[in-house]
């Protein structure tokens, strides 16, 4: 299977991947300083930055929403989606074909343009406190993941299986729960935790939707860099790139990192 | 009962989306029509307007620049990805992932270190003797440009990878036992049956540089005003809604657009298809 590749390709190729990795690197090593302002390489290493990161209580805070925020609006999609998921490929037949691009809307639909519209409509227009339209925003910003994941789950699981079941006399939410579920399990912890990261990092819908005292992790980055060019950001990048890590662990083990290419 | 299974259980995603987002969109969109200027006045003011056509040309100037440079560098380093063997291979698709699971702060944020006046680029060149005083690298078109092509070639090498494995090894094999030489099967057989799939990734580029705002905002900021950059002035620092809303239409109708006047090139484009 392997031929050879032109040196310069190859050449590019490293490149590229420096391209890639330095940047982090770069953030990792500057969250280490022991200096007052950015610098790399670190001068002198502290953990300090890390300990500045829960010292202030904007942080602290924050931090505390965007991870409740995910929690709330990723159950609330795997609940609505994972049913809307397996409609769509059990009764496809009875299904119009609109209704997948449906829940692929929010990914065509700019997030800025959604969370615009979310501010205007659900939060100015109904009064809807920041944090229920926070939840709705992402709950839609996360729903495709879920219906996709769990579509490419279904699409492997043979639904006769389901259907034997029932022959035999079991009632279908019992069928749902102890034979269809099972089966796509992993695809569930997929979904979810793609769906989490997806909530914690997400800015353009969350922008528009934060308001005085309740604020997201990312939005509390962009203000703070505004003011401040000290490590503490980088410290923060390099807590955010460790969540990233455990995420690639839980996906490598359930999809496979090749499921993010297709 | 059993007809309308499928119906019941995709209503309350259903609903979701149709409450939460085709409605509130709508009402987006119609407030730009029922201003008391006339249905299209807010469109002709966003055209008439020096400063908004500007930030547009550039918003699309920025977003082809990402584009093509994310295609070049992402299909190249993908073809060599896809002939790497084994365990090497694993570890440059890790290398590639995890940036994209990055978030958009943190990836932007690295830039801001790397170019900023005192950052680690300008120190380094003052320090190689290169220069005395310090390149104005931020709130540059350039650097808004560099900072979204990293942001998009992981996914553009993603997706290629996924296209050039799509392709038979049959074909690739037949070409060359045929007495084509390593180039002509790329210019030949690889890249037409890539195409498609070169398509889908570009436009996923283009529309995701054209709604950008995070890293328009901490690397453009004021000076490289983009589209998504303008929507949000306009939206909370102006309290301006009609000109927002109408800079959100026309966001909505050129990535709508685009999507599928592409996908249908992409379609006809298709060689296997044929």
């Amino acid at each position: 299977m392997t031929r050879p590749v032109h040196p310069l390709l190859i050449a590019l190729t490293v490149l590229v991947f420096i391209f890639l990795v330095g940047p982090l690197v770069i953030v990792v090593g500057s969250a280490l300083s022991d200096t007052t302002y950015l610098t790399f390489p670190p001068q002198g290493l502290s953990l300090r930055w890390f300990e500045n990161i829960f010292a202030i209580a904007a942080f602290r805070r924050t931090i505390i929403t965007s991870l409740q925020i995910a929690f709330i609006s990723t159950a609330i999609a795997l609940v609505i989606g994972i049913p809307a998921a397996y409609a769509l490929n059990r009764h496809r037949i009875q299904l119009p074909a609109w209704l997948s691009t449906l829940f692929v809307l929010p990914v065509l639909v700019p997030e800025l343009v959604l969370g615009f519209s979310l501010l205007k409509s659900v939060a100015t227009g109904f009064q809807v406190p920041i944090f229920p339209a926070l939840i709705i925003g992402h709950t839609l910003l996360v729903l495709p993941y879920v219906v996709r994941v769990i579509s490419a789950s279904l699409a492997n699981f043979d639904f006769a299986a389901e259907e034997a079941a029932v022959s035999l006399g079991s009632p279908p939410l019992k069928t749902f729960f102890t034979i269809v579920l099972p089966n796509v399990r992993s695809g569930v912890i997929a979904a979810f935790i793609l769906c989490f990261i997806t909530s914690i990092n997400d800015v353009s819908i969350s922008i528009f939707l934060t308001g005085p005292g309740i604020s997201t992790l990312p939005i509390q980055i962009l203000a703070h860099v505004e003011q401040f060019f000290d490590p503490t950001i980088a410290s923060v990048s390099v807590l955010l790139m460790a969540l990233t890590v455990a995420v690639m662990a839980v996906v490598e083990r359930t999809l496979g990192l090749t499921f993010l290419a297709k | 009962m059993k007809k309308f299974a499928g119906w019941t259980l995709s209503t309350p995603a259903t609903l979701v989306v149709v409450a939460f987002l085709i409605l509130p969109v709508a009402a987006t969109f119609w407030t730009t029509f029922s201003t008391p200027n006339g249905p299209l006045a807010p469109y002709f003011a966003f055209f008439n307007s020096n400063l908004r056509r500007t930030v547009l040309l550039r918003t699309i100037n920025v977003s082809l620049a990402t584009t093509a440079i994310s295609l070049v560098i992402g299909f190249l380093t993908a073809y060599v990805i896809s002939r790497t063997p084994g365990w090497l291979k694993s570890i440059l698709i890790i290398a590639a992932v995890f940036p994209l699971l990055t978030g958009v702060v943190v990836r932007s944020f690295a830039w801001l270190i790397i170019l900023g006046r005192n950052g680690i680029l300008n120190t380094s060149l003052i320090s190689l003797g290169i220069t005395d005083t310090p390149f104005q690298m931020l709130y540059t078109q350039g650097s808004v440009i560099v900072a979204m092509v990293y942001l998009f070639v992981p996914l553009m090498i993603l997706t290629c990878v996924g296209v050039l494995e799509s392709i038979p090894d049959d074909l690739i094999q037949a070409s060359s036992s045929l007495g084509a030489s390593p180039t002509a099967t790329f210019l030949q057989v690889i890249l037409p049956l890539a195409t498609p799939g070169l398509i889908v990734g570009a436009v996923l580029v283009f529309t995701g540089s054209f709604t950008a705002y995070a890293t328009p905002q901490l690397l453009g900021g004021e000076q490289v005003m983009m589209m998504g950059t303008l929507m949000y002035q306009q939206a909370m620092v102006v309290f301006d809604w009609v000109s927002a809303s109408t800079i959100a239409a026309i966001m909505v109708v050129f990535t709508i657009a685009i999507v599928l006047v592409m996908t249908r090139v992409a379609r006809r484009l298709n060689p296997m298809a044929v």
